[in-house]
């Protein structure tokens, strides 16, 4: 037999707390989970720096990776005997529903921030290298491993396919939103995805909602905005990422700095440093080692790196005001001078933080042509967008969902000898007559 | 602060308003193409080049007071149109930043329909393949907009006047 159509002897599963069971048969997905590559997402969580808001956050890529495996396969087979779906393409959409996140590297979104990187393009790298997982794919057909990564990389011939991974209604976000959910323990994030699988249609280019469901979607993009702001958006997460950039951005400026040496050399960290990371590099650095190394430098001769390193992992984190770029960009200059003055260096301790820095999205209908929308199938056989249908969709639609927060170490102001400069300073981030003593 | 929305005030200040967030999408992804320092990070969608990251950083704009946006009804859809505020080029002004002259690059990608951008701008992304295949790859990611021979050349014509323009 060959590899593509092997079987494992009996069904394995794995007990999953948001879809009770991923079940695994093809002996294709069963070597792919067992890939290097691919165990080491169980050493990079899903959701960055939210555990330190929401204890419970602590689930892998690894977890969400197999979530979306498993909803793939039930779609897979709804759609097995619909007009426009290609059976022979259903070990290809597994495996890339599966591989969907290999890239992602440790604290995936400051990394990418601060040292220029893109998990896509290492996804593609793993996938098209020389690894395990490239091999893999390569025994199942010559060229397979270039299907995969067309289709992660949503450049692959059939959009249908595609639309299965990537779009707005799509398997990764079905399961990111109800495993953050779960794990977060907030009430929020839960929708009827049984309903919405059975309500799914395959047409010629796009998966489409046959018109009956739209309630159950209803649902979904009520449960995708809430956890936009109740936990994607959290204000005291958003300050642990500040401070995560912010260390990254100390230990560059420290490793090119010719006079400072490092009592523990960063020897994971140097080709990030130098802005060229091979694979095998990329590869070695997960959230273990980050932390190690967080860990040590809080004994670092550097003040600020010391500073910022044990404020992360004690989770001493910067307070935070609304900020109006537009009204307070004179208070703001004047801050900035202030914190200098009361030898605070601004360029770590005086951060804005706004809502396009963070990586997720709210479900807009847009323009013609600009982005994909949510179609529903009606009875006649059209196609409308969802928003023009749904009441409760276009008013979330037209609803404000920016913000730009101030972020600053209010434990150090308060500490401030200097009293004039302790009240100008907290005039202007809290108001006339602010309280200044210590919290 | 605010440096990549103080770039954007910048483009939207050059441009003298945007009609269509298709048009805006394509023509910020060929600026960056042409080494005009926007960070904003694409994706390849269902139409090309896609920016996730610009849509909310041009909806803060808006509601910051810098941006105008017109929505207008086109029966089956909606068309944004944008243009800057008098906040937006106060806002601006503030800003001492170092960028590369983009005018005349911007007032060429204007001209152009955002079909015709939708093509350049895929070519673009598709960049690291030989011609040829680059070529084959847009026939095939695009099969339903039918590019033309023709309207495929003028595309490579007008990528390689964008490379050359203020050179």
């Amino acid at each position: 037999m060959a590899y593509k159509d092997e079987q494992l002897s009996e069904e394995k599963v794995f007990k999953d707390p948001v879809h009770r069971y991923v079940h695994v048969r093809d002996r294709v997905i069963w070597d792919l989970i067992a890939a290097p590559e691919f165990q080491r997402l169980r050493r990079i969580k899903q959701l960055g720096t939210t555990n330190l808001t929401f204890h419970g956050a602590e689930h892998s890529r690894f977890n969400h990776s197999l979530g979306v495996y498993e909803i793939v396969r039930r779609i897979i087979n709804n759609f097995q005997d619909r007009p426009h779906w290609n059976k022979d393409e259903r070990l290809l959409c597994l495996c890339a529903a599966l591989l969907h996140d290999l890239g992602h590297g440790p604290f995936s979104h400051s990394f990418e921030k601060v040292f220029k990187l893109d998990h896509e393009y290492f996804t593609q790298q793993i996938i098209l290298g020389d690894t395990k997982v490239n091999e893999i794919l390569e025994r199942v057909s010559v060229g397979f491993a270039q299907k995969v990564a067309d289709v992660i990389a949503k450049t692959y011939e059939d959009k249908l396919v595609v639309s299965l991974i990537s779009s707005q209604i799509d398997a990764d976000r079905m399961d990111y939103l109800q495993r953050d959910a779960y794990f977060t323990g907030v009430s929020y994030g839960h929708f009827d995805m049984e309903r919405i699988l059975r309500v799914m249609r395959p047409i010629e280019d796009q998966v489409v909602i046959k018109s009956t469901g739209m309630h159950a979607v209803e649902d979904y993009i009520m449960s995708r905005y809430q956890m936009y702001w109740q936990v994607y958006f959290h204000p005291v997460t958003r300050s642990a990422e500040v401070i995560l950039t912010k260390i990254l951005h100390r230990a560059k400026y420290l490793y090119e700095t010719k006079d400072f040496t490092f009592k523990l050399q960063p020897t994971h960290f140097v080709s990030f440093f130098k802005g060229k990371v091979d694979l095998a590099d990329y590869l070695k650095l997960d959230e273990m080692v980050v932390h190690y190394y967080f860990q040590l430098w809080q004994e670092e001769d550097d003040e600020i790196l010391r500073d910022l390193c044990e404020r992360f992992m004690n989770r001493r984190l910067f307070k935070y005001v609304e900020f109006n770029p537009n009204l307070q960009m004179n208070e703001w200059m004047e801050l900035y001078k202030l914190f200098q003055e009361a030898e605070i260096d601004p360029e770590y301790y005086l951060v804005v933080d706004s809502s396009s820095d963070l990586p997720y999205d709210f479900y807009r209908p847009g323009e013609e042509e600009e982005r994909l929308p949510i179609h529903l199938l009606m009875p006649d056989g059209s196609l409308k967008e969802l928003s023009r249908h749904s009441d409760i969709v276009e008013s979330i639609s037209g609803k404000k969902r920016t913000d730009h927060k101030l972020y600053f170490p209010k434990d150090r102001l308060n500490e401030l000898k200097d009293q004039r400069l302790r009240t100008r300073i907290m005039e202007i981030l809290y108001g006339q007559g602010a309280k200044v003593d210590v919290e | 602060m605010l440096n990549n929305h103080a770039k954007l005030i910048r483009f939207f200040s050059e441009a003298n308003g945007i009609t269509g967030r298709k048009k805006l999408q394509k023509m910020i992804y060929i600026l960056q193409k042409c080494d005009i320092p926007f960070e904003e990070k694409y994706q390849f969608h269902f139409y090309g080049p896609y920016s996730e990251e610009l849509t909310l950083r041009v909806e803060e704009l808006c509601n910051l007071g810098f941006l105008q946006e017109e929505k207008e009804d086109k029966s089956n859809y909606y068309q944004y149109n944008y243009n800057i505020t008098p906040a937006g080029t106060e806002f601006l002004n503030q800003f001492s930043m170092e960028m590369p002259d983009m005018t005349t690059k911007v007032a060429m990608l204007k001209e152009k329909s955002s079909r015709f951008l939708e093509l350049v701008s895929t070519m673009f992304y598709f960049d690291d393949l030989p011609l040829q295949e680059n070529i084959e790859k847009i026939h095939m990611v695009k099969p339903k907009q039918k590019y033309s021979n023709e309207e495929i050349e003028d595309a490579i014509r007008f990528m390689e006047e964008l490379k050359q323009e203020g050179k």
